[in-house]
């Protein structure tokens, strides 16, 4: 059985134009039964799994094994934090079934750097059904998931679109596009905007990144190497061709996931929203990767501050709400993998988001009469998107080559 | 209510009352509510017309503009 699973051909999820087509032609009967007002519950089963088993076997069989115990694991302790919850609410055994929950990723973050390999119990996309069942628990134990199965969890778990890179979506939401069918016209006019983003996508993911990544990036790359000094304008390059890089390639992934769940007739939430526009960097977490830094925001930024308000943690507000920024932001960078890098990354994030509020406060305060205009929103821009992309070429880890050597 | 709740988002965001006079403008959208200062109103809400705002039920579409903020707070004191 394994070795038949691990000789059958392997698909990344939206990796080559040929998937598409194979992905579009599978989902048509859904698209038709949506379009007569019917969800055909067991063909998009089917559907789904098979995609899934694509993504997975092959070569990366084992990672097969570890979704699906993955999968009933967090199951298992959903349906049972769900079911405690109906008669107890205690805030150890809460705490207690988050840890339980997040365990596995942080097995899987910690090990390549205390035993020096990948887990095996790691798969494409943990992180992404991670942040889906702890939010699940966290609106249980608000009370605001009152109906949940193990059937319709596993189905928002592993919603096909988006199981490996997200967008990440929330239960309550996807349940309620899923139980509800859209109207004939609410839902044509969801496959015309899937149209768009989808060729959009393939704009950003086929041609625009494929030229900054493979073409641009290792120009540079390979003269900052040759460049015995240690800051050079060829590093420069490096670090706004990964940017670019960076951003089209997951704007384009995510419009693709997003675009095929409109199929499906699930508006999945959107994950970038032109965030190099962005003024301050406050604005840009508003637009960039914005189901993270919304789940952030929700589940950790939030209820932090609110508890630490309840509680009186702290006698300032501005000094919480940058502690709140800090931790908020070193989570995440901790969450990306336990390098210095990654860590690096996360403590600018956070202190940028300090600083950006002392500045705004400050310059309420103290500089009224400061003219507000074209230009000024121009030099806005221009910081802003100068740091996150300073930020970006600290966390594509090419300054742990560039500085010492270590290959990626 | 509706005067209380537009004194919570003056303190809560160190405003002028004046600011939110508008009670059908996007609250969020406009930057006038941020992170920080919801988890205030939320607090303040909570405390002043004693209801129960979990965090998670704070969905940022449905607490948009003053108006919709009366409507949710009677909404959950009839609950």
């Amino acid at each position: 059985m394994i070795n038949w699973i691990a000789s059958l051909p392997n698909f990344t999820a939206y990796g080559t134009p040929i998937y598409f087509v194979y992905l579009l032609l599978a989902i048509l009967p859904l698209s038709i039964g949506l379009y007569f007002g019917k969800r055909f519950a067991w063909y998009e089963a089917l559907v789904s799994f098979i995609f899934i088993f694509l993504m997975f076997d092959g070569a990366s069989w084992q990672q097969l094994i570890s979704l699906i115990v993955y999968v009933i694991y967090q199951t298992i302790i959903v349906m049972g934090y769900h079911h405690y919850r109906q008669s107890n609410n205690s805030s150890l055994i809460f705490y207690l079934t988050c840890a339980v929950s997040i365990l596995p990723i942080v097995i899987v973050k910690l090990s390549p750097a205390m035993v020096g390999h990948n887990s095996l119990l790691g798969f494409l996309g943990i992180s992404y059904l991670t942040f889906r069942a702890v939010g699940t628990v966290i609106e249980t134990r608000d009370g605001m998931v009152k109906q949940i199965s193990p059937w319709s969890f596993i189905r928002f778990m592993v919603f096909m679109p988006t199981i490996t890179s997200g967008p990440i979506d929330r239960y309550r939401r996807f349940e309620k596009d899923y139980q509800a069918v859209p109207e004939r016209t609410a839902y044509l006019k969801l496959v015309n905007t899937g149209i768009y983003y989808l060729f959009l996508g393939f704009l950003y993911k086929f041609i625009i990144a494929y030229f900054f990544g493979q073409r641009f990036y290792p120009y540079f790359e390979k003269a900052a190497m040759a460049d015995p000094s240690p800051l050079s304008w060829n590093l420069l390059g490096v670090m706004y061709m990964y940017g670019m890089y960076l951003f089209f390639d997951f704007a384009g992934y995510s419009l693709f996931a997003v675009a095929i769940s409109y199929f499906m007739g699930v508006k999945t939430p959107m994950n970038f929203k032109q965030p190099f526009k962005s003024k301050n960097i406050k604005e840009f977490w508003n637009r960039w990767h914005i189901s993270l830094s919304f789940w952030f925001r929700d589940y950790i930024f939030m209820r932090f501050v609110f508890m630490a308000t309840k509680k009186r943690w702290f006698k300032n507000r501005n000094v919480l709400s940058s502690v709140a920024y800090m931790l908020n932001m070193m989570l995440m960078g901790f969450w990306h993998g336990i390098t210095w890098y990654y860590i690096l990354y996360g403590f600018l994030q956070g202190l940028g988001l300090v600083v950006n509020d002392w500045w705004l406060r400050y310059k309420r305060k103290h500089l009224k009469g400061m003219p507000h205009n074209t230009f000024t929103k121009w030099v806005a821009i221009f910081v802003t998107f100068n740091f996150v992309m300073f930020t970006f070429l600290i966390f594509s880890g090419f300054l742990d080559t560039y500085f010492f050597g270590n290959t990626h | 209510m509706k005067e209380d709740i537009i004194n919570i988002l003056a303190d809560a965001t160190g405003r002028d009352a004046s600011d939110f006079a508008d009670s059908s403008e996007d609250l969020f959208a406009d930057g006038l509510l941020d992170s920080m200062a919801t988890v205030s109103v939320l607090l303040a809400l909570q405390d002043q017309f004693s209801i129960q705002v979990p965090v998670s039920e704070f969905d940022r579409s449905q607490w948009n503009t003053v108006d919709k903020m009366v409507e949710r707070v009677k909404e959950l004191q009839n609950d």
